[in-house]
């Protein structure tokens, strides 16, 4: 591979060059088992999904649920739970930054001074993960519990007040979240810091750059594709979780996620398919946004 | 190891190749619009076949079931955590049952949360398909929710001579399930108050639980809904067992009231424990048999009754609609009726034993369990204790809303 077809602008017109004259359904067939998945997995459920969201109310497991195109679940969905529906996403884009300002500096000390570390340091990051997401969680609960070592000390310090408390507040939920995305956004990262070629960073040298220059004007924009799909690798499930508010939240920390368990769980599916539409719509728009105004809708 | 080193760094490839090159060969663009036009075509059809849905309600006609019992000796048992004896890693009572009966039985601990296992299962249950369970064990109102929607097998009285015989009468008839056709206690227990005394005194009343300040923020109430409106409706004066919509309302409201307030730290299921453990919660409204297993470690938790009452309720074993062992099932429901098995149950699990002569049996068992008024309470005990008023179907899903609402503001 050479370096130029990374080279931003060079890759749109490298591809259709190098397109084939003829298309064969080859190509479709190939396909075809990713789109069946595709079709079973995503096409059906949203369907229904969507179906769900318009069926009567009033409805219960008792009398069926009758599909009456009741829009109106939509316009209730936002009224009743607006609230947690900003309260995620304010949630979700705060995380993504922590973990942005916590990340890029992790993955670029990987990628770029790691030396014969390099492995050892990405399994730390992936270690985590060898054990469950929920233990992970809870062992925070451990951590910032109310007469553990980090509220004792903070309280100590005068940080906190001597009733002060990090447990069952937002700063913990975020926590959590921040933590549990943390290596979804170190991992692309990595992968796009680590192809960086060093060539052109001498060769901006050469031509009188400041370190500052070069990482900003060659490493930053080369490093664009990893930041953007680990940030919505890291923004998008964020936004939809609902562990880290159930287990370190409290009832004013609510996401949407929770809203929709719990309404599902009281029978009403209307309401709670609603919501997970509006949820899904709002995070697509603002990935759409965020695409193309970050420039890399090649990625995506 | 090396599995989670070659998936990242397959992932690492796969980002490296998803660069600007991406493209070839099919078009993103005419891939995208393919798919579009695939999805449209797929879609619609199934959008129109989806229009609502069928009642779920099953019954004898609709969903008769075949019992196996005869050749198959086995059982599937699916119960609450730390809902049965252990000695080690066995369950002695159990393998009475199974050395007695030569039915092998697969114990699960499965059922953590009344809504989280009805949504399990109610997909199966409400389109007459088994669930892969042959006895389940469900709180009164669930119990209540699933045999008015006719998901479960009615059960042979004459199979179960020891159930007829030593069932306390109190439990008897429950509205639900008058005769109980389809349901056999398993455990009752009480919802009170608990306490961890090394971070704060006594709390004796719900009153105090939700106002005093010393407690702000460290408050913990369940997210069990007949648990915790219960003692809202109480501290409404209104009665639990026979109330309006109206006080339903009001007791809302003060619940609400309370979460604004920032009194309440947390809803929680049986999580409650970790949190009482650790201090994080001071005071909280707690299921009886877990405090006292929790005191065993932790001499500091209390469990008190509260002033204004308490929540009394069962779990109750069924078989669902579908479970190949039926007979099987009734012996097992029926041998746990013995008064000496029951004693030895309850010494381990603490929770109201329903089981008639378990008291008698319980001197041979553990003698200083025997006047242990959470086992084995007197009329007095429960003088104040109230059961949650039987719902219909509507109700329950507007009042579980209601609750919903509240406790995620």
């Amino acid at each position: 591979m050479s370096a130029a077809s990374h080279l931003p602008g060079g890759g749109a017109s490298a591809a259709s060059d190098d397109a084939p004259r003829k298309r064969g359904l080859g190509g479709y067939l190939l396909l075809s088992p990713g789109g069946l998945w595709l079709v079973v997995f995503f096409v059906v459920p949203t369907v229904t999904l969507v179906a769900t969201s318009l069926y009567d109310p009033s409805g219960s497991l008792q009398l069926g649920y009758a599909m009456t195109w009741h829009w109106q679940n939509y316009t209730d969905a936002v009224v009743d739970y607006g609230p947690q529906l900003l309260r995620s996403l304010q949630y979700a884009v705060i995380a993504t930054i922590a973990c942005v300002l916590m990340g890029y500096p992790l993955a670029y000390a990987i990628a770029f001074k790691g030396g014969r570390f390099k492995n050892l340091m990405l399994v730390a990051v992936i270690a985590p993960f060898f054990t469950s997401f929920l233990v992970r969680t809870l062992s925070w609960q451990y951590i910032l519990g109310d007469n553990e070592a980090v509220v004792s000390l903070l309280r100590w310090l005068h940080v906190l007040g001597p009733e002060g408390h990090l447990l069952a507040t937002p700063f913990a939920v975020i926590t959590g979240l921040t933590y549990n995305f943390l290596p979804f956004l170190v991992l692309p990262l990595y992968a796009s810091l680590e192809k960086v070629d060093r060539r052109l960073l001498e060769a901006a040298s050469d031509l009188y750059a400041s370190p500052f220059t070069a990482f900003r004007k060659v490493t930053l924009p080369l490093s664009m594709p990893g930041l953007v799909a680990g940030t919505l690798l890291t923004f998008i499930p964020a936004a939809g979780d609902y562990i880290n508010s159930e287990l370190l939240g409290n009832p004013t920390t609510r996401m949407v996620g929770n809203e929709i368990q719990d309404l599902f769980a009281a029978g009403d599916y209307p309401t709670a398919s609603s919501l997970s539409v509006i949820l899904m719509a709002a995070i697509v728009l603002l990935v759409a946004i965020y695409v193309r105004r970050a420039g890399t809708e090649e990625l995506v | 190891m090396d599995t989670d080193r070659m998936r990242m760094q397959m992932l690492a490839e796969a980002l490296r190749a998803g660069g600007p090159r991406a493209g070839r060969g099919i078009g993103r663009r005419n891939f995208l619009r393919g798919a579009g036009v695939g999805a449209l075509a797929l879609g619609a059809p199934s959008l129109l076949a989806a229009c609502g849905t069928q009642s779920q309600v099953q019954s004898e006609e609709t969903c008769g079931s075949t019992d196996l019992s005869d050749t198959e000796k086995t059982l599937i048992f699916s119960n609450w955590p730390e809902y049965i004896d252990v000695k080690g890693k066995r369950m002695p009572t159990l393998e009475g049952f199974e050395t007695e009966s030569g039915i092998t039985v697969t114990y699960n601990t499965d059922v953590n949360d009344n809504n989280e296992f009805f949504g399990k299962v109610k997909d199966q249950l409400g389109a007459c398909e088994p669930i892969g369970r042959d006895i389940i064990t469900m709180t009164d109102w669930m119990a209540a929710r699933m045999i008015g929607l006719g998901w479960m097998q009615e059960l042979d009285k004459d199979n179960m001579p020891n159930v007829v015989s030593n069932l306390k009468t109190d439990l008897q008839s429950p509205t639900w399930d008058p005769d109980r056709t389809y349901s056999v206690p398993w455990q009752s227990g009480l919802t009170g108050i608990a306490y961890n005394a090394k971070y704060t005194g006594e709390v004796s009343s719900f009153e105090e639980l939700m106002t005093r300040t010393d407690l702000k923020g460290k408050v913990s109430l369940l997210s069990e809904m007949g648990d915790t409106m219960l003692f809202m409706l109480l501290l409404e004066g209104a009665n639990p067992e026979d109330f309006t919509d109206e006080q339903w309302s009001a007791a809302i409201g003060r619940l609400e009231g309370y979460v604004g307030s920032g009194q309440i730290r947390r809803f929680t299921g049986n999580d409650y424990i970790r949190d009482l453990n650790a201090g994080n919660v001071v005071a909280c409204e707690a299921w009886s048999g877990d405090v006292i297993a929790m005191q065993y470690d932790n001499p500091d938790i209390k469990w008190v009754v509260p002033e204004e009452g308490l929540s009394l309720w069962s779990d109750n074993m069924m078989v669902p609609n579908k479970a190949d062992h039926k007979a099987n099932a009734e012996a097992l429901m029926d041998y746990y009726y013995q008064p000496e098995v029951a004693a030895t149950l309850a010494a381990w699990v603490n929770y109201i034993c329903p089981v008639e002569g378990a008291q008698e049996a319980m001197e041979k068992v553990d003698p200083s369990l025997v006047d242990n008024e959470l086992i084995f309470p007197s009329e007095d005990f429960l003088k104040n204790a109230y059961g949650f008023m039987e719902l219909d179907e509507t109700t329950r899903q507007a009042y579980d809303k209601d609750f919903a609402q509240v406790i995620g503001a």
